[in-house]
Order: C-alpha cells, then structure tokens, then sequence
C-alpha cells in the first residue's frame, strides 16, 4: 500500500466516522426535542377529560372537591407562585451576597471551605429540607419568629394582613422560607461562577479609579454577568416552582384561599404528589393531570420572560446610564 | 472497566429478578395494610418459598391495576359497591381490620378524658366549633376543664382510605356533613390543615397546640397520642381497643353475596367502636390463570390461620373467625375457571 493511498483510505475513515458522530450526536438532540414533545402531548391527552368538562374555569376556580368532582386550579396555582416568589425574594439577596463575599472579600483560604459547603448544600435531597423543616424549623418558626413578626407587622396598613392567623408553624410563608433555603445553594454557586469570570482587568481599571467594592460589583462585575446571573435566578425559580416533598411537608396542604401567609395552602407538584395515589375516577385523574400540565406552562412562561429580559437588558447595553 | 462491571451486574440482576418473578404472586394497592403483607409474604416466603410482591400504590391505583389484569390482586380500604365488582367481574374479601380515631394536643387534657359525640366532631371538622369550651363540647365534658383556645383542625393531605373511614362516618351521623362534604378517600375540607400520610397528620397534632386530627388507630398506640373518646351508636362512650374494633366489625352484617359490602362506621353494639374498617382484596371471578389465583387464595388462607399475631404485633386486629369461614365460602362460589370449576379446593378447617 503506498503511502498515498493509506493517507486516502485514513480519510476516508475520518469522514466516515465524523459522518457517524455527527448522526449520533443529532439524534440524542432530537430525542430530548421528541422527549419534550412527547410529554406535553401526553400530558394533554390526559387532561383532556377535565378541559373539556372545566373549560378555562378551571384556572380560577378555587373549588377542589373530589367528592363532586368539582375541579379548580386556582388555589395550588397561587400558591406555587407565592411561594416561589417569596423564595426568590429571600433567596435572590442572600446568594447575591454569598457570591459577592466569596469571590470579591472573602481570605483566599476560606473560599473553598465555603464554596464547598454551599455546593454540598445543593447536593442535600429535598426530602431532608422538608423534614427539617417539618420536625426542626416549623417549631422553631411557631414559638419565636410568627409572634414576633405578627407583632411587628400588626398595623402597618397594607401588609399586616399578611401575617394573620395562629401560630401554626406550618404554612405558605413556612413553605417560601424552606424553598429558599434549597434555592439559595444553586443561585449562590452559579452567581459566583460567573463573577469569578470577569476579567481582573476590568475590575482593576475601576479599582484604579477609585470605586468602592460595591461599586466595582454593582457597575462592573453585575454588567458583565447579568446573563448568567439571570439564569442562575432562573434555575431556583425553577427549582422553587416543582419542587414537591418538601412544600408538601410544611405548606399546610389545603385547598383553601387565605390572605395570611401564616395560613395553609397548596402549590401544584404537591397537591400531584399527594393525591394521585388515591385519585379514582376519570375526572379526578385528569384534573391532576391537567394541574402537571399548567405547571410545564408556567415553568415554560417564566423561561420565556427570562430570555426576554436578557434581550431587553442586551438592547440597552453601551448605552450610558 | 467500572462501567463494564456494572452493566455485567445490571444483566445479572434482570435475569435473576425475571427468573424470580415468573413464580411470584403479584399484588398492588391500599398503603394501610403494607405492612403486614409484607410480614405475613416474609413469612410465608420462608416456609413455602412462594414470593409475594405488594406494591402499596394507593387503593385508586390498586384497583385499576386489577381493572386491567395486570396484577394477581388488588387492594382497596374502600369496598367496592356490588355493582361496580358485577361490572368489571371481580370478587372481594376482607382480610384485616383497623380502626380511626380522633386524636388530640389540649394541655391538661389527659389521654382518653375527653368524650365526643359524632355530631360535635362533624361540627369541629365543619368548623361550626370554634374553640375548646364551645357549650357543645363542655356539656359533654363537665368533669374537664377546656381552655378558651381556637381549635385548629388537622386532616389527611393525600387520598386515603383513613380519611375514606372518618368522613363515611361523619356523614352517617351528620346530615350537615353529608350534604356539605360528603364522604370519600378526599374530600374538600371546610377547613384545616392537611398532614402527608398518618405521620404528618400525627406529627402537626403533637406539633400545634390545641390542634384535633384523626390517624389510624396503631398510630395512636405507638406515639402515645392524646385521644378522645368516642359516643357510639348505641348512645355509649367508648375508647379504641382491639375488643372494640372487633365489636364492631362482629355486629356487620357481612354477606358474601354482596361482596362483602359492608363499611364498618357507626354499627351497634354496646362496645363497638364507631369509625372502625376493614381493608379489601380484589380478585377476579374468572382469573386468566388458575394456579397464580389459587397461589393467592392459599397465601390468604395461610394468612389467615397463621398470621394473627403478627397482625396484632402490628397493631391490625385479625377478622373473627367466623367472618373467615365466610370469605372461604365466598371464594368457592366466585372464584372459577373457564370451564366453571371452582378454582379454589382446600378444605376449610
């Protein structure tokens, strides 16, 4: 064989083989594309029964009773949503200052005890969250911080509705606080990853002009990161929104409308995790299937105003503030 | 090398778990009774060597498994009606007997003092009482002293045949409760707030003061939980024992031609408790394969003979022997193979 023709036939081979990966790599992409599909066509076959039945009523309905099979999604979609914003609202600051402590103040020699101990925090399975929170905080919550924050909050006009009620332990706010909790690992270590990729130089160019730390965060290193960091913000949004055993465990679980966030209530993955078991009859079923399908429809809603965000933000760039 | 050592003992283990299988009966269901499947499969795994494989997916699940044949027998806390087993050709018995029962976190309250009637309990869970020393509860309770407090109701989160149990009684005493609620393994509560399973029911009781749930009575026994007592039918208070449970499961009027249709809340009887029930297990009258469905029925029958005491070392009360000779005849007349033999041959001891 000359020497040509090996290097022909080696080509040849590499063509082959790049043609082969090439193919395997498309087909696992797509498989994800039809994996997805799959599901959201499975999830409509399901729940078609109860959309025909409820129509759009079943959105804001607050009646969940499965002795009549009366079905509404109002209260478990209320209440996904509230307490993933009060998540996020707790969640949101606290990983901002992690991440801001870690990569900007903190002693060389602690950032990677502390970065290690919020990634195994991310690592714990939230059935462990939920417990704790159930046997060790809600206790806690009950006796100390619910009274205080009642007291506190009593007559500001406009909020002190918010913490009305018994003290309980268990509840929506509970619920938030516990989910922030379990968000604040996964915004925390993704906000830091992405401010440690600043280039030094950006940041020394601003130290060099005087800015205060807070400064060189706020007008350099957020900037610069505002990507990632939304999508760090995201990833807990979206970990909040399905996250199920441990809301179950301190929501309160009752499909009940109260304006104190001290009060039970119920988020969509936890009403499915607890209730299908035993869901029987068509109507029920499908109910439930439905519910599944408005939480993919909000996880995909909050998707797509992140991604819109980022391109209003990206409008603006250059542009002096 | 990791990765083909793994995939070598996944190989191993799907054939070793579909040789087993193959000889296995195969059973799905109520979560309530679990427990003491499993004990009485272990057990009789060990002296038989015939395999039972429960799944405790929920009696909804249970019964839809067994709609569609595609395991040996379901289970349901929750009998089905004559009816719906004439429409999907099934057959039902029961095969353990377990109790409901208020529980209750009242300081100064001891365990057991506290005596309620089924229309004040059905006004608590309505929300109509309000707090401990409503006139309702206090006339009932003059030697207790009961706090100015907010009661705060406590309920079952998920489906259950626990909850099946409490508001199929609640109904039966309180018309008010039937029309507005009504009974089923969930239901819309007028208020409270929902524990995940008899744990967190358990677990929000001893947490929340001033709190009344309901739980399954072992979990009483094992928690030392605060109860109260209960008025049956009878006018008479009574506490949840194992006598009472059988009192009230021995005042039924079990009929196997029915199917065993018979929910145990508010029967008569001086002892009986009032929210008492048994747990079903479905089979179909006609099984595509005999042998697998006779496996089942000796399984049961060795249960039956065999596993009282491991029932009641799990806190279920065995049914009374009566009851037993009635499931057997039952299984006679029901259960046969396509050419009408009775499937089921041993006789009864």
């Amino acid at each position: 064989m000359s020497q040509e023709d090996h290097l022909a036939d080696r080509t040849s081979k590499q063509w082959r083989y790049d043609v082969l990966f090439r193919q395997v790599t498309r087909f696992f992409a797509f498989f994800v594309f039809s994996l997805l599909a799959a599901l959201i066509i499975s999830l409509l076959i399901g729940s078609m029964p109860a959309i025909k039945t409820f129509g759009v009523d079943f959105i804001f309905s607050a009646e969940w009773n499965p002795v009549t099979e009366k079905f509404g999604a109002w209260v478990p979609i209320v209440g996904t949503l509230v307490t993933s914003l009060i998540a996020l609202a707790i969640g949101v600051p606290v990983s901002f200052g992690i991440a801001l402590f870690l990569t900007e103040l903190s002693p060389p020699w602690l950032r990677r005890p502390l970065g290690t101990a919020i990634e195994l925090l991310a690592g714990i399975p939230s059935i462990i969250y939920g417990m704790w929170g159930l046997f060790v905080f809600a206790p806690f919550f009950a006796e100390y911080i619910q009274p205080w924050l009642q007291n506190s909050f009593e007559d500001v006009p406009g909020i002190g509705f918010l913490f009305e009620g018994p003290f309980m332990g268990i509840g929506m706010l509970t619920a938030g606080i516990i989910l922030a909790i379990m968000v604040i690992p996964y915004i925390a270590s993704v906000m830091r990853d992405v401010f440690d990729i600043v280039p030094p130089m950006l940041k020394e160019s601003a130290y060099a002009l005087g800015a205060t730390t807070w400064e060189v965060v706020w007008h350099v290193v957020l900037p610069y990161t505002k990507a990632g960091v939304i999508g760090g913000v995201m990833l807990g949004l979206g970990r909040a929104l399905g996250e199920t055993m441990a809301v179950t465990f301190v929501i309160g679980n009752a499909h009940q409308l109260h304006s104190s966030l001290f009060m039970p209530g119920n988020s969509i993955a936890s009403a499915l995790a607890n209730e299908f078991t035993e869901a029987d009859g068509e109507l029920y079923t499908s109910a439930l299937i439905e519910l599944g399908l408005i939480l993919f429809f909000i996880t995909f809603v909050v998707l797509v105003c992140s991604k819109l965000l980022l391109a209003q933000l990206q409008k603006h760039e250059g542009k002096i503030t | 090398m990791k990765l083909r050592f793994s995939i070598i003992f996944l190989v191993i283990n799907l054939l070793v778990s579909s040789i087993a299988f193959a000889a296995d009966i195969t059973g799905a269901g109520a979560t309530f009774p679990y427990p003491i499947y499993a004990k009485w499969a272990d057990a009789y795994n060990k002296q038989t060597g015939v395999k039972l494989n429960y799944q405790s997916i929920g009696s909804g699940g249970g019964i839809k498994q067994i709609k569609a044949r595609t395991v040996d027998f379901g289970a349901s806390d929750k009998p089905l009606t004559p009816e719906e087993l004439q429409q999907s050709d099934l057959t039902q018995f029961p095969t353990v007997l377990g109790g409901v029962v208020p529980v209750l976190n009242l300081e100064g309250v001891k365990p057991g003092q506290l005596k309620l009637t089924g229309d004040v309990l059905a006004n608590i869970f309505l929300g109509k009482i309000k707090k401990w020393n409503d006139p309702q509860i206090a006339s009932l309770n003059a030697d207790v002293i009961l706090p100015e407090k907010n009661i705060t109701v406590v309920h079952r989160a998920d489906g259950s045949g626990t909850t099946f149990l409490f508001t199929d009684y609640l109904s039966k005493v309180s018309q008010e409760w039937k029309d507005k609620v009504g009974a089923d393994a969930s239901v819309s509560w007028p208020i409270g707030t929902g524990g995940k399973g008899n744990e967190g029911v358990a677990n929000f009781v001893r947490q929340i003061k001033n709190s009344i749930g309901y739980v399954e009575a072992a979990y009483v026994k094992q928690n030392k939980m605060n109860f109260a007592q209960l008025q049956n039918a009878d006018g008479l208070y009574v506490s949840p024992t194992e006598d009472s449970f059988r009192a009230a499961a021995a005042n039924a009027q079990w009929d196997e031609t029915t199917g065993f249709y018979e929910i145990l809340t508010n029967k008569p009887g001086q002892a009986s408790w009032p929210i008492t029930g048994a747990t079903f297990v479905l089979m179909p009258r006609s099984p595509a394969n005999p042998e697998q469905a006779l496996n089942v029925l000796k399984f049961f029958k060795w249960a039956y003979i065999n596993g009282n005491e491991m029932a009641l070392a799990l806190d279920y009360i065995p049914l009374p022997h009566g009851i037993v000779q009635l499931v057997e005849d039952s299984w006679r007349t029901n259960i046969k193979n396509k050419d009408d033999q009775v499937i089921y041959s041993i006789a009864t001891k």
